[in-house]
């Protein structure tokens, strides 16, 4: 059998020979409309740099994270670059998995980028990833329905506002509910939401010792204000609603209000998918007064793995999709609204792209009002707004999600949520030696 | 009045069976009417079930982005090897332990069996490092063989059993006569075994067909097989469900017409020997 194989081994690198006269780059990514526009455009790269062909390969976003995983682990090197987000930038960084990128090109301007969205892709000074789209959470709102019930949305809402507003604005004969918020369990879905305005109601989810804090009336406030709201005002089967479905709501006209990500504003302003595309208005995620908003801070950036054999080509290859050349680039062939959002302050100043994006004003303030080293209104040992950058997170975060889905759903009490996701996240800490 | 009674029974049983079939095929006719939605009508609340606007759009697209014949000649090939292989090697394995058992064979079976019960992300990593070390990571032959090892032990155990029902006096008869074991598998066994070997196939291309753990976790591109053309659908932001449901649509077809086909031996196969 071991000749066998062998044989096979030898016969795939003889194969593997001819193709080594042009590099072909292996890219993993997902599935979200800028990077299949991206893949659309990979001739315009190749064209510039015929030595290099490019392979796509599109994953689900938790399959990618664990194929990605075990190949970068095992340096399998089959990848040469990476879609990942600003969770795994700083965990994989510090373990040594990602090739810092110090070659990107003279007209690359490093200093263009956004600054939180630079800070979240670099670990000790050095870029170990480049940005492709950024984006917060904001509040994006029914004008029509708000004038109709004689209520203005200020630039910076409250959340007395916005619970205030979302019973005034439920209509729920007519099918009309005051808000749309995540429930669907999950790190990186209604964790990702209920973090963000935890962290406007001064709750944490470990303090300086890395002890859990769900035990704090904090949390508590947050959690029930939550489970309240959604019982009042938001759509039946909550509990099961991700992004995706409450985009399908909104875009219905169905909801009042919905606080999600700020890549969804080019979504419900599209006259071809959404019903309400004109009467669409945006806010700032709301607060409580204690200094920090209810928004997050998000990426979807290119790495290159430590396995990789072709880091020049691939360090090309990002350089080219991440630059302003290609922010033009999707321009011209898709139109400014096109534009991959949340990297560049120059976008932000570029005149045709603010004609035809209205809520370009509001993501920028967004990204630039979190702070993912400093997330919380008392000091945290984490980096992350809406995760804690430890590997353990992403168990722990869907352990508690559904913990507080279950308590959304009403099969259990916010307490109860509350205490189970303390003995949870206890347990894993404990076990991760955090703490003892 | 007992042919009333009888005549009630069958279209009872007839309409309860209608129904049952229909509820375990609903999945699938909805995921074929989802695919000619658009993929705002495809999350409607209330759904639409027949009166929407039909269209092909979803299929364009997907044509359109990804190379389906590539991912579908991968599907072929490495469900069609793996079983083929599977079989070559499961046959004279079953026949031996079905016709000369020793003291061992009831443990020897139940320890193949227990290679299934572990899960298999717990030796991915392993595997991926013999992988990478023979150079086998996204190749159809590395997926071959790991999808024939995962699948053999369920191939064994059902011919095995179908064996088991073929009466040892037969083939006694044909050593009788002077046949030789060559002679014995080909002409009296295999004949006798067709409806068993036929399903045993038939499953066997199915999951290997279906896997999706070992194959999208071994391949990239070049041996990518369809279930990473379906996973490729999904998306964290944006709305999926019409595209992801012509992929899969177009993904289950080859499988869907072969089993249309062969129909009349998989129930025979996996009926045979429940009537005696």
């Amino acid at each position: 059998m071991k000749h066998v194989l062998g044989a096979v081994g030898a016969s795939c690198l003889l194969l593997a020979v001819p193709a080594m006269a042009e590099t072909t780059l292996t890219i993993a990514t997902v599935n979200n409309g800028d990077m299949i526009r991206m893949q659309g455009l990979t001739a315009e790269f190749t064209k510039k740099n015929p030595d290099i062909t490019v392979k796509w390969v599109t994953l689900e976003e938790n399959v990618l994270r664990q194929r990605v995983t075990t190949d970068i682990a095992t340096k399998g090197g089959q990848f040469d670059v990476l879609t990942i987000g600003t969770y795994e930038v700083p965990i994989w960084a510090k373990k040594g998995w990602l090739v810092p990128l110090a070659n990107l090109g003279a007209d690359y301007d490093v200093a263009d980028l956004l600054p939180k969205i630079k800070d979240a892709v670099s670990v000790d000074g050095k870029l170990y990833a480049a940005p492709f789209y950024g984006e917060s959470s904001m509040v994006m709102y029914r004008t029509d329905l708000f004038e109709k019930a004689g209520l203005k949305m200020p630039e910076k809402p409250t959340w007395d506002f916005v619970v205030d507003a979302a019973k005034k604005l439920t209509d729920k004969s007519a099918g009309t509910y005051g808000i749309c918020l995540r429930g669907k369990a999950g790190w990186g879905e209604n964790m990702a939401f209920l973090s963000a305005m935890a962290n406007s109601y001064g709750a944490r989810w470990f303090d300086e010792k890395w002890q859990p804090q769900f035990n704090t009336p904090e949390w508590k406030t947050t959690l029930t204000t939550y489970v309240n709201l959604m019982k009042d005002a938001g759509p039946p089967g909550a509990s099961s609603n991700g992004f995706n479905e409450n985009l399908a709501l909104f875009n219905a006209g169905k909801c009042a209000m919905w606080i999600d990500a700020t890549v969804a504003a080019s979504f419900v302003t599209n006259p071809k998918d959404s019903k309400v595309a004109d009467k669409v208005g945006f806010a700032l995620a709301p607060n409580t007064g204690l200094g920090k908003n209810a928004n997050w801070l998000w990426a979807w950036n290119l790495a290159i793995p430590a396995g990789s054999k072709k880091a020049d080509a691939a360090e090309k290859f990002i350089a080219w999709a991440t630059s302003k050349d290609y922010t033009k680039l999707v321009a011209s062939k898709d139109g400014w609204a096109n534009v991959p959002p949340g990297t560049r302050t120059s976008l932000y100043q570029n005149p045709e792209y603010l004609k035809v994006a209205p809520f370009a004003k509001l993501t920028l303030a967004s990204i630039d009002a979190a702070d993912p080293n400093k997330p919380t209104v008392k000091p945290v040992p984490y980096v992350g707004v809406q995760y804690a950058a430890i590997p353990e997170f992403q168990g722990i975060g869907t352990q508690v999600g559904q913990q507080f889905s279950a308590a959304l759903a009403g099969s259990m009490t916010v307490d109860a949520a509350l205490a189970a996701a303390q003995s949870a996240t206890e347990r894993e800490m404990k076990r991760a030696g955090y703490i003892k | 009045m007992a042919r009333m009674a009888t005549t009630r029974r069958v279209v009872i049983s007839t309409i309860g069976a209608w129904f049952f079939g229909f509820l375990i095929f609903f999945p699938i006719l909805w995921m074929v009417l989802t695919s000619f939605k658009t993929e705002l009508e495809a999350f409607a609340i209330p759904p639409s079930f027949l009166f929407f606007h039909w269209t092909t759009e979803n299929y364009v697209t997907v044509q359109e982005r990804s190379d389906y014949f590539h991912h579908a000649l991968n599907s072929v090939i490495i469900a069609g090897g793996s079983t083929l292989i599977a079989l070559l090697i499961a046959i004279p394995a079953a026949w031996s332990m079905a016709f000369s058992p020793t003291k061992r064979t009831k443990d020897i079976l139940l320890w193949m069996l227990s290679t299934k019960m572990m899960p298999p992300v717990g030796v991915l990593v392993p595997i991926y490092l013999i992988y990478k070390s023979f150079g086998l990571l996204d190749s159809r032959i590395g997926l071959v063989f790991i999808l024939c090892l995962g699948n053999l032990p369920i191939v064994i155990w059902m011919l095995f059993t179908y064996f088991k029902e073929i009466p040892r006096d037969i083939l006694e008869a044909a050593r009788m006569d002077g046949a030789t074991i060559g002679r014995e598998l080909v002409y009296v066994l295999t004949p006798m075994a067709i409806p068993g070997l036929a399903s045993t196939m038939l499953l066997n291309l199915i999951l290997a067909w279906n896997e999706a753990f070992w194959t999208l976790n071994l391949s990239t591109s070049n041996a990518a097989p369809l279930t990473t053309f379906i996973a490729s659908y999904s998306s964290p932001e944006g709305l999926f469900w019409a595209k992801l449901s012509a992929a899969s649509t177009l993904a289950i077809a080859p499988i869907l017409v072969l089993g249309w086909f062969s129909q009349k031996q998989l129930v025979r196969g996996l009926t045979f020997g429940a009537v005696k």
